[in-house]
């Protein structure tokens, strides 16, 4: 938006202009367009050209094709729903554990000390390896999967909670103290503030660990989900099949990441934007 | 320290009876874990009295901020007895307004939410404060920025509303710890002179901390000396230069002689300004 403000003198010139106008300013956006063409484009010929096999690798076309395909099933979107629903509703009870114990280590160092070890040592056991006790103890259904992708969401939100809220720089905290400010104002008042951009960076990773979670679960033990659709379809060798299901989690993804960060924008309103690196994670 | 050298200045180590503050024999002894202890201030005593405006000036490392941060109750004393009123205070206090060296604004807070943070610790009427704080952001010409964020605001106007925060409860004693330290030397001397009229209209008591001998001798009834290792008051000194200042008296020979006389204090102890 702020670019094409800056380019105003160009509104009336020709759209072919314009255009120019913008790859200049935003080089990147052609760049990753021409990037993808040439990736696909050489997948497809290469597919084509040397004859591999559909079960081994499956031409972009035909990945389309079946993605279309699945779209148009109600069977595919039941699958498609529950696990999104697993990914959400795990999401939401991680983070919400996160934040909840993530505050309380935060404000009593008591706690943190006694409980950050058992903390660690439960972050350490890898939760993939835990997904079929879980299954046990909750069943083929949804629940085991919420329970395993809370597993995976809590972590990321705990720690960035607890960085978040020792963040407040000392000049504040003395601004609050000389005020006469008590330890809960001081916490609502300023450490809330302070940690929400660290609290959104633990959101942001936990969400699309969320979707590995979900699908982990259901390969675990399930009767529906994308996950569970991936073994069927693999099972098949519906190799582009399996490899649709990998676009759909794709977008998935991206999506709720930009829903994070949109969420982010207007709630640290007084922030810029921090760069988009947390995908690493 | 010889008289010959010394305009006749009238000698300031007591204020007027009627002392709002009173300081005696403070030390400060920061305990390192090696090696000795170092003496921050050593035998501190000072009067102020009500409605006096007293500057508190030395080199760096002399404990000006040491004992800023004393009278703001944020950091403990080793001995020594502070008193508001006659009675001791230990600790922070409703009664004092601050103003930190950097503006210290919240960001996610407008600007009149900013001035407004003490009224909400202190949990008073916020309808009744609100008033008040618009009329100060009024007294430093920030009207129309009351509903913006600090972000907006150039760092003179910043401490402006630092300034107004520090006096929207109506405290009895304004401390200030080289408030104007980070602006550059023209809004330093317009900030001078804003926070003399403010002073006039609302007849506050202040401590300023500062670094500036002729900002020290420009703003004060009377300049607290100090001098480094260990942190003592070296002098006190009575400024007799009429009111309301104006900044053309920093060029007469009486601002002058009262500038050298501080000035020698820190030659002698090899500390420059």
């Amino acid at each position: 938006m702020r670019s094409e403000q800056r380019s105003e003198p160009s509104v009336k010139t020709a759209p072919r202009l314009r255009l120019a106008t913008r790859m200049r300013e935003r080089p990147e956006v052609p760049l990753a367009i021409a990037l993808f063409i040439v990736i696909v484009g050489g997948w497809e010929l290469i597919v084509r050209l040397a004859n591999i096999p559909p079960i081994i690798v499956p031409a972009p076309s035909s990945v389309l094709l079946s993605l279309i395909d699945s779209l148009q099933s109600p069977r595919f979107l039941a699958d498609l729903g529950i696990t999104f629903f697993e990914t959400m509703a795990g999401f939401a009870l991680g983070a919400a554990s996160g934040l909840i114990l993530g505050a309380l280590i935060g404000q009593f160092p008591l706690l943190e000390r006694t409980l950050y070890p058992y903390v660690v040592a439960f972050q350490t056991i890898p939760k993939v390896a835990v997904a079929p006790i879980i299954v046990i103890w909750f069943g083929y259904g949804v629940s085991s999967k919420v329970v395993i992708t809370a597993t995976i969401a809590f972590f990321p939100v705990l720690a960035n909670t607890i960085v978040g809220l020792r963040a407040t720089p000392a000049d504040q905290l003395e601004l609050l103290l000389a005020y006469t400010a008590d330890r809960w104002q001081v916490f609502w008042k300023v450490k809330v503030y302070q940690a929400l951009p660290y609290i959104f960076v633990g959101l942001d990773v936990a969400i699309v660990l969320s979707i590995i979670g979900a699908i982990v679960g259901e390969f675990v033990g399930s009767q529906a989900g994308l996950g569970y659709l991936i073994m069927q379809r693999n099972f098949s060798m519906d190799m582009a099949g399996t490899f649709s299901i990998l676009v759909v989690l794709s977008i998935m993804g991206m999506v709720l990441h930009a829903g994070v960060q949109f969420v982010q924008r207007k709630v640290v309103y007084w922030m810029e934007p921090t760069h988009d690196w947390t995908m690493g994670a | 320290m010889s008289p010959t050298a010394r305009p006749d200045l009238a000698a300031g180590a007591t204020a007027a009876p009627q002392a709002l503050i009173q300081v005696e024999a403070l030390d400060k002894l920061y305990r390192s874990r090696f090696g000795a202890p170092t003496e921050a201030l050593k035998q501190i005593n000072f009067d102020v009295a009500d409605g006096e405006f007293v500057t508190i000036v030395g080199p760096s490392g002399c404990g000006k901020s040491t004992l800023l941060k004393i009278l703001t109750g944020t950091l403990g004393k080793t001995s020594g007895r502070i008193a508001m009123r006659g009675r001791e205070i230990d600790g922070p206090s409703r009664e004092l307004g601050i103003v930190f060296q950097a503006p210290v604004l919240l960001p996610w807070r407008t600007i009149l939410d900013n001035v407004m943070l003490p009224i909400e610790i202190h949990r008073r009427d916020r309808p009744q404060f609100e008033e008040r704080a618009r009329a100060l952001l009024k007294l430093v010409g920030l009207q129309d920025f009351a509903a913006k964020y600090p972000r907006e605001l150039s760092g003179g106007m910043q401490q402006r509303v630092g300034i107004c925060r520090a006096l929207v409860h109506d405290p009895a004693l304004l401390l200030m710890d080289e408030p104007f330290g980070a602006l550059d030397a023209m809004t330093r001397e317009q900030m001078n002179i804003e926070l003399l009229r403010i002073w006039s209209e609302n007849r506050k008591t202040v401590i300023l901390v500062t670094h500036s001998i002729p900002e020290a001798v420009f703003l004060a009834d009377r300049v607290i000396v100090m001098s480094p290792r260990p942190g003592r008051i070296a002098e006190i000194i009575r400024v007799d230069l009429p009111r309301p200042r104006a900044l053309t008296m920093i060029n007469s020979s009486d601002f002058g002689r009262y500038v050298e006389v501080i000035r020698a204090h820190f030659s002698a102890a090899g500390g420059i300004d």
